[in-house]
C-alpha cells in the first residue's frame, strides 16, 4: 500500500464543538496534523483582536483548519463518492489543501501583514514547498504533490472542482468559519443548516453546484454571512484594537530603523524590520511572542510605543466617529495639523479605516471583479444562477456595503491641562459627527 | 496628508494614463506596476482573469464616490465597459498630496497602450515569475487554456516584461 492510500489502524477522532467529531483515517492527514508548522496554528487566534469585544473568541486557526478538513471530508467521502462527475483521484490533494489552507497565517495576521508588507498566502506556499516537516510529509506522497496542494490553495490548480470546494462563494472554508466564529463569539447569527447544504451539493463540470431543493438553506447561509461580517468581523471596537496593534508595530519598526536603544530588544522582529527574514524567522513567531513584547514595551522610554502597548494590553482603545471621506477629506488635513500643534503625533493617533463587504455577486461576462456564482441544479438538469431563483439573494447581489471610520484617542484630546484651547478646537472639528462614540 | 496616500496613488496613476478603459485592464495595469516594484499596497489573488485585487476594486469605488474619479459606462452588447478618468476634484485632491513615484509615467503609458487580453497574459506570467520560463508557459496552458495564447503572444509578453524592467531601471 502506498503512503497516499495508507489508512490508520483505527480511526482517530477529535471532539469538536461545531462538527461534534472530526474523523481522521488517512495516515497522511494524521502526520500533517502532527507537523510542527501545523501545531503552530494553535498559537494563532482565528479572529485576531475580536476577543477584546467578544471574550469567547479565543479559538485558534488550528480549530478552524481541522473544521475545514472535516467539512471537505464529509462532502467527498459521503456525498461525492461514486458520482461520475467527481474524480476520486483528487481526494487526497483536496483534503490536504483543506487542512493546510491557512498554514501561512502569522500572528494577528492582518496587522502584521500590513506593517511588514507580507502576504500569508505566499508563506503558505513556502511552507508547503520549502524545507519544512509539512513538505517532507507531502513529498512522501509524490514529488509533485506539495506543489499540487499549493496550487489548489492558490486557485491555480487544473481541476476547478477541487479549487471551488476550498475557495468559492459557498465553500468549506466559509461554512466552517461562520459556524465556528458564531459559536465562540456567542452571537446568534452565523448559524445555518450545513448538513442540508452538504447533502444537496453536486460535482458538475468545473464547479460544485446546489440541487434546487437546497436553495433556502443557501439563502440562510448567505444571510448568515452578511450578518457575521457586520456584527462580528467588522465590529468597530475590534477594529480599534487592530488599529492600535498595527500602530504599535509601526512604532517599533520606526524606532528600530532609527537605531533607538530598546530596553527590551525586538529580537524576533529584527529581520522583518530590515526585510532579511527567512521562513524560519516567520515560523518562530506566534501571538504569545507578540504579547510578550507588548507587555515588556509598556515600560519602554519611548512614550508612543509604551502608550500604544499599554492601550492594547489593557484595552484602553481609541474612540471613533463615522467619517465620509468623500465629504470630509479636507477635514483630515486640518485635523492632522491640529494634532501636531497639540503635540499628538497624527501618524499614530489619527487613523482612517474602511471596511467593505460584498455578500454575493454573480458573473457578468466581459468584466473583471466578478466571482464564480452559485449555481442551482434545476429539476430539468439545467444550471441556474442563484439570484435568478431567489428574490432574497437577488436583493443583495452585487451590492457592496462600505463603512469608514476615523479613530483617535479621546482621552488625549479631552480639553483639560495643557493646550486646552487647541484640544477644544480638535473636538470642535470632530464634534457633531460623533454618532455612536462608545464601545 | 498621509491618511489617504493609497487613494492618491491610484488617482495619480489614472491621471498619468489619461483614461483607462475596462476594469480588467485597470486591475492588470496596477498589478504589473506593483510587480515592477512601484509602491502599490493593494493585495492580489489569483482570479478568473488572473491576478485580481478586491482592495483595488473597493478603492476605485470609493474614489468614484468621493468624486475624484469618473466612471463612464458603455454598453457593448454582451457586456458593459467601464472607463475611468480623473475629475477636477481629483486633481485638487492630488495637489494636497505627496506624489513621488519615479518613472511611473513611462510605465503607465506603456501599459495603457496594450490591450486587456495582452495585459491578462503579462500579469499571469508575472504571477508565476518564481517559476522558470518553461514552467510559466505550462502554467499559462493550465490556467488560461481557453484563451489559446499563441507562441508569438507569449514571446511578445516576455519581451514586454523585459522592456518594462529596463525602462524602470533607467
Amino acid at each position: 500500500m502506498s503512503y497516499a492510500t495508507q489508512k490508520l489502524a483505527e480511526e482517530k477522532v477529535f471532539k469538536d464543538p461545531v462538527h461534534r467529531y472530526i474523523h481522521v483515517r488517512d495516515q497522511v492527514i494524521w502526520d500533517l496534523i502532527g507537523a510542527r508548522e501545523f501545531q503552530r496554528l494553535r498559537r494563532i487566534k482565528q479572529l485576531g483582536t475580536t476577543y477584546l469585544v467578544f471574550h469567547g473568541a479565543e479559538h485558534s486557526r488550528f480549530h478552524h483548519s481541522l473544521g475545514v478538513y472535516e467539512v471537505v471530508r464529509r462532502i467527498i467521502d459521503d456525498i461525492f463518492v461514486g458520482r461520475p462527475e467527481w474524480d476520486e483521484s483528487e481526494r487526497l490533494v483536496v483534503l490536504c489543501a483543506a487542512l493546510l489552507h491557512d498554514l501561512g497565517h502569522g500572528p494577528f495576521s492582518h496587522a502584521f501583514e500590513n506593517v511588514f508588507e507580507l502576504d500569508h498566502e505566499k508563506f503558505t506556499q513556502e511552507i508547503l514547498t520549502g524545507d519544512t516537516e509539512i513538505n517532507a510529509i507531502l513529498r512522501r506522497v509524490s514529488p509533485q504533490f506539495p506543489q499540487n496542494v499549493s496550487d489548489v490553495i492558490g486557485k491555480t490548480y487544473a481541476n476547478k472542482q477541487a479549487v471551488s470546494l476550498i475557495s468559492s462563494q459557498i465553500d468549506a472554508d466559509r461554512m466552517d468559519y461562520l459556524q465556528r466564529d458564531a459559536y465562540f463569539t456567542g452571537v446568534s447569527y452565523g448559524h445555518f443548516d450545513m448538513e442540508r447544504i452538504l447533502r444537496v451539493m453536486r460535482p458538475r463540470e468545473e464547479q460544485v453546484v446546489i440541487k434546487h431543493s437546497g436553495m433556502h438553506a443557501v439563502e440562510d447561509y448567505i444571510m448568515s454571512r452578511y450578518q457575521m461580517y457586520w456584527q462580528v468581523y467588522f465590529h468597530p471596537v475590534s477594529r480599534s484594537a487592530e488599529v492600535i496593534l498595527t500602530k504599535a508595530l509601526h512604532r517599533a519598526k520606526e524606532l528600530s530603523m532609527s537605531d533607538y536603544e530598546f530596553d527590551f530588544e525586538p529580537r524576533h522582529f529584527k529581520t522583518f524590520f530590515d526585510r532579511t527574514f527567512t521562513l524560519k524567522d516567520y515560523l518562530a513567531l506566534d501571538e504569545n511572542i507578540v504579547m510578550t513584547y507588548f507587555q515588556a514595551w509598556m515600560n519602554e522610554k519611548d512614550e508612543i510605543l509604551s502608550d500604544l502597548c499599554d492601550r492594547f494590553i489593557n484595552r484602553k482603545l481609541f474612540q471613533y466617529i463615522e467619517f465620509d471621506p468623500a465629504k470630509d477629506y479636507r477635514k483630515l488635513a486640518e485635523l492632522e495639523q491640529l494634532f501636531k500643534k497639540a503635540g499628538i503625533n497624527p501618524s499614530y493617533y489619527l487613523v482612517f479605516d474602511s471596511s467593505s463587504d460584498l455578500p454575493y455577486d454573480f458573473y457578468r461576462p466581459g468584466e473583471e471583479g466578478e466571482r464564480v456564482p452559485i449555481h442551482l441544479l434545476m429539476p430539468n438538469d439545467e444550471l441556474r444562477e442563484l439570484s435568478r431563483s431567489s428574490e432574497i439573494v437577488e436583493a443583495i447581489s452585487g451590492k457592496r456595503r462600505t463603512d469608514h471610520k476615523l479613530y483617535f484617542p479621546e482621552d488625549l484630546i479631552t480639553p483639560d491641562g495643557k493646550k486646552k484651547a487647541l484640544k477644544k478646537q480638535i473636538l470642535q472639528v470632530l464634534k457633531g459627527e460623533i454618532q455612536e462614540g462608545g464601545e | 496628508m498621509n491618511l489617504l496616500e493609497e487613494h492618491a496613488k491610484i488617482v495619480h496613476f489614472i491621471t498619468l494614463a489619461g483614461e483607462v478603459s475596462g476594469r480588467k485592464k485597470l486591475q492588470k495595469m496596477v498589478y504589473i506596476a506593483k510587480k515592477m516594484d512601484l509602491p502599490f499596497q493593494e493585495k492580489y489573488e489569483f482570479h478568473m482573469y488572473g491576478p485580481y485585487s478586491e482592495e483595488l476594486t473597493l478603492r476605485i469605488e470609493e474614489l468614484c464616490n468621493m468624486g475624484f474619479l469618473s466612471e463612464r459606462l458603455e454598453d457593448k452588447g454582451s457586456y458593459v465597459k467601464y472607463t475611468y478618468a480623473c475629475t477636477d476634484e481629483g486633481n485638487q485632491f492630488l495637489s494636497t498630496m505627496n506624489r513621488e513615484q519615479a518613472n511611473l509615467s513611462i510605465c503607465v503609458e506603456k501599459l495603457n497602450s496594450k490591450k486587456s487580453r495582452f495585459l491578462e497574459l503579462v500579469s499571469t506570467l508575472l504571477y508565476f515569475d518564481h517559476l522558470t520560463r518553461e514552467q510559466q508557459i505550462e502554467k499559462i496552458q493550465v490556467v488560461k487554456g481557453r484563451l489559446n495564447f499563441s507562441d508569438d503572444e507569449l514571446t511578445e509578453a516576455f519581451d514586454f516584461i523585459q522592456e518594462l524592467e529596463m525602462c524602470l531601471k533607467q
